[in-house]
C-alpha cells in the first residue's frame, strides 16, 4: 500500500482474515459454546458442550500449524504473528486442550453451568493471542483485560465454595491494581515518546535519546511491577497460593501454564522489542527480580501440606527460571524460555492432573496425604505423579531437566554462567518439596480409613454429598496424565523435536 | 570383535524393565541373569581390549541433541575398562544377595528395575566420552537409588534420602552449569561440542577454568563422599538396604574418582595444578578423619562408611599427586576398595543376623566361635581392607604413596599415618565382631551355602588380585598417563612461567 493512495482514499483497515484465524476460531468457539450450553437437555450441556471446546482448542491449534513460519503483521500494525506467536500459542491451546478434559466433569462446570464455563475458558485464551501477538500498547492492553477478565470469573466459579470465592475476589482485586499499573506505565510511556507502536516506542528512544528520561523511565518501571503482578513474580506473588488453592483445579491448571506462557510473550515483546534500546536501566532490575523470584518460589513451596500450594509456589520459582532467560536478551535466551515453557507445561499439568484424580478419589481434598498409597492403589496415577514430580524438579532424562540445560546453556552463552549456577544452586532446594510428594507415593502407607473431614467450607444450601470422596476418577485423567508423563519422558529423551519447533523463537525480535 | 557397547550400557535397564512384567521370584532370577550377562560382556571387554594399541575402543557417537551440540559417544580406554568389571561384578553379587539370602520384601519387580536403572546409569557414567553425557548419567545415577531407600530403606529413610540428594545435587548441578560454560566457552561462538576428545584439545582461560573445576571437584569429592562433605552419609548409609548399599559404597564413590581421572584433570589441568594442595589438604583430611571415625564409632555398616572416606582419601591423594605411579595406584585401589568395601557391606549384614539383628559392634563379639569358615573369609577381606602387604590393597596404598613422596612429601607423610590407622580400625572391626567376649544375644552359626554363593566369589576375586595386581595395572597405565599428562605438562611448565601470566598451554 503506497502513501498516495492511502492519503487519497481514508480505506478500511487491511485485515488478513487467515493470519487472524486462531483468534476467530478462539472468539467463535466460545459464542458457540455459550450458545450451546443454553440447550435444554442436560447431556448436551455437560457432554457436547467440553467437546465443542476441545474441538475449538484443536481448531486453533490447526491454524497455527497453518500458519506456521510466516512472519506477518496483522490490523495495521496491531497485532504481530511470528513465530513467538505461534509457539506460545501452541502451548497456550496445548494447556487448554488438557484443562478442558480436565475440567469436563469437574465440579466448577456444574456450578457455573458447562457454557460459561468452557466459554470463558476460550475467550481467555482468545485474550491470551491478542496479548502475546500485540504489538502495540493499546493491543496489549485490550489483551491484557481480555484474558484477565475470564479468568476471574472462572477463579470463582465453585460459587458454594467460599474458597473458592475468595480466590476470585483476590484475584480480581489484585489483578485490578496489576492492570491499574500497567495502564498507567503505558500512559507514561506514550507520554515520553509519543508512540504506542512497540518499534515506534524503540525507534523514539533511540531518537531523542530517551533512555534516561526520568518520565520514561517512571513508565518501565510501572510496566515492570504491573506485569510483575500479572506473572506472578516475586515480591509481587503474595496472591498466587491463595488464588491457585483456592479456584478450581482445572482452572488453576490453565492458569499455571496459559496465563504463564500468555506473561512472558507479552513482556518479552514489549521489554525485547520496545524498550530495548533502555535495557541498560531495566536489565538489572529484572535479575534481581528473577532472584527474589527463585528464592522466594523455591523456600515458600516448602513444607506446604496443600499441593496446589505447592505447585503455586513451584510455578513462582519455574517463573523465576524462566526470567533466567529473560534477562540475558539474546535469540538463545527467548528460544530457551520457549523450550522450556512448552517441556514445563508437560510435567505441571501431568501433576495437576493427578491432584484433580485425587480431589475426587479421597476425601483429602489437594492435601499431600492424599497421594498417600497411590504407589499400590492406582500405580499408573503414581508413575505419573512420580515422573512430573522428577521433571519438575529438572531430574535428567526428564522434560524438565532439558529444560534447564537449555536455559543454563542460554545464560552460559551470554556470559551468564553465575546466574545460571544461582539457578541450579536454588532448584537444589525444590527437590525438599518435590521428592517428599514421590516417598509419599511410594512409601507403602495406604489410605487412613474414610474420615469425611476434609476441612473445607461449605457455604449453606452447598452439596455436602458432592464434596466427598466419589470414587474412581474419570477414564480421562489417567489417559491424560499417562499421556503427559510419557512426553516428559520421551521429549528428556529425545528433545530436538522441541529445540526445532522454538528454533526461530526470536526471528521477529530482532535479537542478537 | 565388534562389540556395540550400547547393548552392554542397557541391558540392565531392558532387563528391569523385563523383571518388572513378571510376577515375585522370577524378577530376582532375571535381574541376576541380566547382571551375569553384563558381566560375562565386561570379562569379554577386558580379554578382547587391544591393550597394546590403547587409547579408547568400541567407539560408538551418535549425535544426540544437534542443538547444542550433544553426543551420545561411548567408548573404552584403560581408565574405565577394569571399573567396568568391577561394576558388573558387583551388581551380580548384589543380585545374588537379593535372590539368595534377603527374605521377600515385596515389589521384587520394581527393585529389579531399579537397580537395573542403577547399573546402566553408573555403566553409562563410565562410558561417557561427552562430557554432558557423563553428567547426565552421574546425575541420573542417583534417581533409581531414591525410591529404592524411600521404599525399602531404614526407620528414617525419607530424611537420609532427602539429604543425600541435596548433598550430592548440589554438586552435581554445579558441575552441569561447568560443562554448559566449557562447551560454549570452547565453542567460542561457534558450534559448541562436548565430546571429551574436542575439549581437551582447547582448554579454557584459567579463570574460567578455576571455577569450573571446583565445581566439578565439588560434586566429586561430595558423591564419594571426602571430609568435609560427608555429611550426608551417616543417614544414608544407616538407612540403606544391605544390596543397595553394597553397590551405592562400592561404585558410587569410584564414579567419582574417574571422574576427576577422565573429566576434572584432563579438561582443567591449570586450575588442577592450581587447587592441587587444596585437594591434597581435604584428601588428607579426609583419611585422618575417616579413619579417627572409624575406630571409635559403634555402628558396623559407619565404620565401613568412615572407612571409606579415609581409602578414598588415599584414591584423592593418588590422583593429584600427577605421577605415573601415584594415579596407577589410585585406579588400582578404586578396584580394591570396590570390591572389599561391597563384600563388608554384605558381611555385616551377616554379623547382624549373628548378633540377634544388632549391627552395633559393641551387641557382638565372640562369633567367630562355631564359624571359623565365616571367620576366614571376613578375615581375607579386613586384611585387604587393612592393605596387608601380599594384598593388592598393600600394592595399591604403596604406589599411592610413592606416587605423593615424590610430588608433595609433607602429604605423604601425613597420609602415611593413615596405612596404621586403617590397620587398627579394621582389626578392632573384625575383633570386637568375632572375637572378645560373647555378646548378649550372639549365636553363631557357620557361613551358610547362600551366604557362601555372595561372598565366597567375592573373597576369590580379592585373592586374584592380591596375586596379579598387574592384571588391572597393565591397562589403566596407558590411560591413567594420558589423564595426568595435561597436568604434568602445565606443572612442569608452570615452574619457569611466571605465575602472573597463568594464560593456558597449548
Amino acid at each position: 500500500m503506497s502513501f498516495s493512495l492511502a492519503a487519497a482514499v481514508p480505506a478500511a483497515p487491511v485485515i488478513d482474515w487467515a493470519g487472524l484465524s486462531p483468534l476467530l476460531a478462539l472468539l467463535g468457539g466460545a459464542i458457540l459454546a455459550l450458545i450451546v450450553g443454553l440447550a435444554g437437555p442436560r447431556t448436551i450441556r455437560t457432554q457436547i458442550v467440553p467437546l465443542i471446546a476441545l474441538a475449538t482448542f484443536g481448531a486453533t491449534i490447526g491454524c497455527v500449524i497453518s500458519l506456521w513460519g510466516q512472519s506477518i503483521v496483522l490490523i495495521e500494525g496491531a497485532l504481530q504473528l511470528d513465530p513467538l506467536t505461534l509457539i506460545l500459542m501452541l502451548v497456550i491451546c496445548g494447556g487448554g486442550v488438557v484443562a478442558t478434559l480436565l475440567a469436563w466433569r469437574d465440579q466448577a462446570a456444574e456450578d457455573i453451568a458447562h457454557g460459561e464455563f468452557f466459554s470463558l475458558m476460550l475467550l481467555g485464551a482468545a485474550g491470551m493471542f491478542v496479548l502475546i501477538a500485540s504489538r502495540d500498547l493499546v493491543t496489549t492492553f485490550v489483551g491484557l483485560e481480555l484474558l484477565s477478565l475470564p479468568l476471574y470469573i472462572l477463579c470463582a466459579a465453585r460459587v458454594r465454595e467460599e474458597r473458592s470465592l475468595e480466590a476470585g475476589l483476590k484475584y480480581l482485586i489484585i489483578g485490578s491494581v496489576g492492570s491499574a499499573t500497567v495502564l498507567y506505565g503505558f500512559a507514561l510511556l506514550y507520554g515520553a515518546t509519543g508512540q504506542t507502536g512497540y518499534s515506534e516506542i524503540a525507534a523514539a528512544i533511540e531518537a531523542s535519546n530517551l533512555a534516561t528520561d526520568p518520565l520514561f523511565l517512571t513508565g518501565v518501571a510501572m510496566c515492570t511491577v504491573g506485569f510483575a503482578f500479572k506473572a506472578s513474580l516475586a515480591p509481587f506473588h503474595q496472591w498466587t497460593p491463595d488464588v491457585y488453592e483456592g479456584a478450581p483445579t482445572p482452572v488453576t491448571a490453565f492458569m499455571s501454564v496459559a496465563t504463564k506462557a500468555a506473561a512472558f510473550g507479552a513482556i518479552i515483546r514489549l521489554f525485547d522489542v520496545a524498550v530495548r534500546p533502555a535495557a541498560e536501566a531495566w536489565q538489572p532490575i529484572w535479575i534481581a527480580i528473577a532472584l527474589i523470584t527463585m528464592v522466594v518460589g523455591n523456600v515458600g513451596a516448602l513444607r506446604q501440606p496443600s499441593m496446589k500450594r505447592m505447585l503455586a509456589y513451584s510455578s513462582i520459582a519455574q517463573a523465576g527460571y524462566i526470567l533466567v532467560g529473560f534477562v540475558l536478551i539474546t535469540d538463545l535466551g527467548v528460544q530457551a524460555i520457549c523450550a522450556y515453557l512448552v517441556l514445563y507445561s508437560l510435567g505441571n499439568l501431568a501433576a495437576f492432573t493427578v491432584v484433580i484424580a485425587r480431589e475426587r478419589e479421597t476425601a483429602e481434598g489437594d492435601n499431600i496425604a492424599a497421594l498417600r498409597g497411590l504407589g499400590t492403589e492406582r500405580p499408573a496415577l503414581a508413575v505419573v505423579m512420580t515422573i512430573s514430580m522428577l521433571s519438575l524438579a529438572g531430574i535428567p532424562a526428564t522434560a524438565g531437566f532439558i529444560g534447564k540445560l537449555r536455559l543454563v546453556e542460554a545464560a552460559a552463552a551470554a556470559d551468564y554462567a553465575w546466574l545460571a549456577a544461582v539457578l541450579v544452586v536454588l532448584s537444589v532446594i525444590s527437590m525438599a518439596y518435590y521428592l517428599p510428594v514421590v516417598a509419599t507415593i511410594w512409601r507403602g502407607e495406604t489410605q487412613p480409613g474414610t474420615d469425611a473431614a476434609s476441612g473445607v467450607p461449605v457455604l449453606a444450601g452447598g452439596a455436602a454429598e458432592a464434596e466427598a470422596a466419589s470414587g474412581r476418577a474419570g477414564w480421562e485423567l489417567t489417559l491424560v496424565g499417562v499421556v503427559l508423563a510419557a512426553a516428559v519422558i520421551v521429549f528428556g529423551i529425545i528433545p530436538q523435536p522441541v529445540f526445532n519447533l522454538v528454533a526461530s523463537a526470536a526471528r521477529g525480535l530482532g535479537l542478537s | 570383535m565388534t562389540i556395540h557397547l550400547s547393548i552392554i550400557l542397557w541391558l540392565p535397564a531392558a532387563a528391569g524393565l523385563l523383571a518388572l512384567l513378571l510376577p515375585g521370584r522370577l524378577a530376582r532370577w532375571i535381574s541376576l541373569l541380566g547382571s551375569l550377562l553384563v558381566l560375562a560382556y565386561a570379562i569379554t571387554l577386558l580379554v578382547d581390549y587391544d591393550r597394546a594399541a590403547g587409547g579408547l575402543q568400541y567407539v560408538t557417537d551418535v549425535v544426540w541433541i544437534r542443538s547444542l551440540g550433544i553426543h551420545y559417544a561411548l567408548g573404552v580406554s584403560g581408565l574405565n575398562l577394569v571399573l567396568l568389571a568391577t561394576t558388573a561384578v558387583i551388581f551380580t553379587a548384589s543380585a545374588l544377595w537379593t535372590l539368595v539370602d534377603e527374605p521377600d520384601h515385596g515389589k521384587p519387580g520394581i527393585y529389579a528395575l531399579l537397580m537395573g536403572l542403577a547399573q546402566t546409569a553408573v555403566m553409562g557414567a563410565f562410558f561417557a566420552q561427552d562430557l554432558i553425557l557423563f553428567v547426565v548419567f552421574f546425575d541420573l545415577m542417583l534417581v533409581p537409588f531414591y525410591f529404592l531407600i524411600v521404599i525399602w530403606g531404614g526407620p528414617d529413610r525419607t530424611r537420609a534420602v532427602l539429604k543425600l540428594f541435596m548433598y550430592t545435587l548440589v554438586g552435581s548441578l554445579l558441575m552441569l552449569v561447568g560443562a554448559v560454560t566449557t562447551g560454549v566457552m570452547a565453542a567460542n561462538g561457534g558450534e559448541p561440542s562436548f565430546l571429551l576428545a574436542e575439549l581437551a584439545k582447547t582448554p579454557l582461560g584459567s579463570t574460567a577454568q578455576g571455577w569450573i573445576f571446583l565445581a566439578f571437584a565439588l560434586a566429586f569429592l561430595i558423591k564419594m563422599p571426602s571430609f568435609p562433605f560427608h555429611g550426608w552419609m551417616p543417614d544414608g548409609y544407616s538407612n540403606m538396604p544391605i544390596g543397595v548399599l553394597a553397590v551405592f559404597t562400592a561404585i558410587l564413590s569410584k564414579v567419582a574418582a574417574y571422574g576427576f581421572l577422565q573429566i576434572a584433570l584432563p579438561l582443567f589441568p591449570d586450575a588442577a595444578v592450581e587447587y592441587q594442595e587444596l585437594i591434597m589438604i581435604v584428601a588428607v583430611a579426609s583419611i585422618l578423619y575417616g579413619s579417627a571415625m572409624a575406630f571409635t564409632i559403634d555402628s558396623a555398616r559407619l565404620v565401613l562408611g568412615y572407612s571409606s572416606i579415609a581409602q578414598l582419601g588415599f584414591i584423592v591423594l593418588g590422583i593429584f599427586a600427577f605421577d605415573g605411579r601415584g594415579a596407577d595406584g589410585a585406579l588400582l585401589q578404586a578396584t580394591n576398595h570396590a570390591i572389599v568395601a561391597g563384600a563388608l557391606i554384605f558381611v555385616v549384614a551377616m554379623l547382624s543376623r549373628r548378633a540377634g539383628g544388632s549391627e552395633k559392634l559393641s551387641e557382638m563379639g565372640g562369633i567367630a566361635k562355631g564359624a571359623p569358615a565365616f571367620a576366614a573369609v571376613f578375615l581375607v577381606f579386613s586384611f585387604a581392607l587393612l592393605a596387608m602387604p601380599g594384598t593388592a590393597n598393600f600394592v595399591a596404598e604403596f604406589m599411592i604413596l610413592l606416587g605423593t613422596f615424590e610430588s608433595k612429601m609433607t602429604f605423604a607423610f601425613i597420609a602415611a599415618i593413615g596405612v596404621a590407622l586403617a590397620a587398627f580400625y579394621a582389626l578392632r572391626f573384625y575383633i570386637s565382631a568375632m572375637h572378645h567376649r560373647v555378646g548378649a544375644k550372639v549365636s553363631s552359626f557357620e557361613l551358610t551355602p547362600r551366604e557362601g554363593l555372595v561372598v565366597v566369589p567375592l573373597m576369590l576375586v580379592v585373592i586374584a588380585l592380591a596375586l596379579y595386581p598387574q592384571f588391572a595395572l597393565k591397562p589403566a597405565q596407558d590411560g591413567t598417563s594420558k589423564a595426568i599428562s595435561a597436568a604434568q605438562q602445565v606443572q612442569s611448565s608452570g615452574s619457569d612461567t611466571n605465575a602472573t601470566t597463568g594464560g593456558p598451554t597449548p
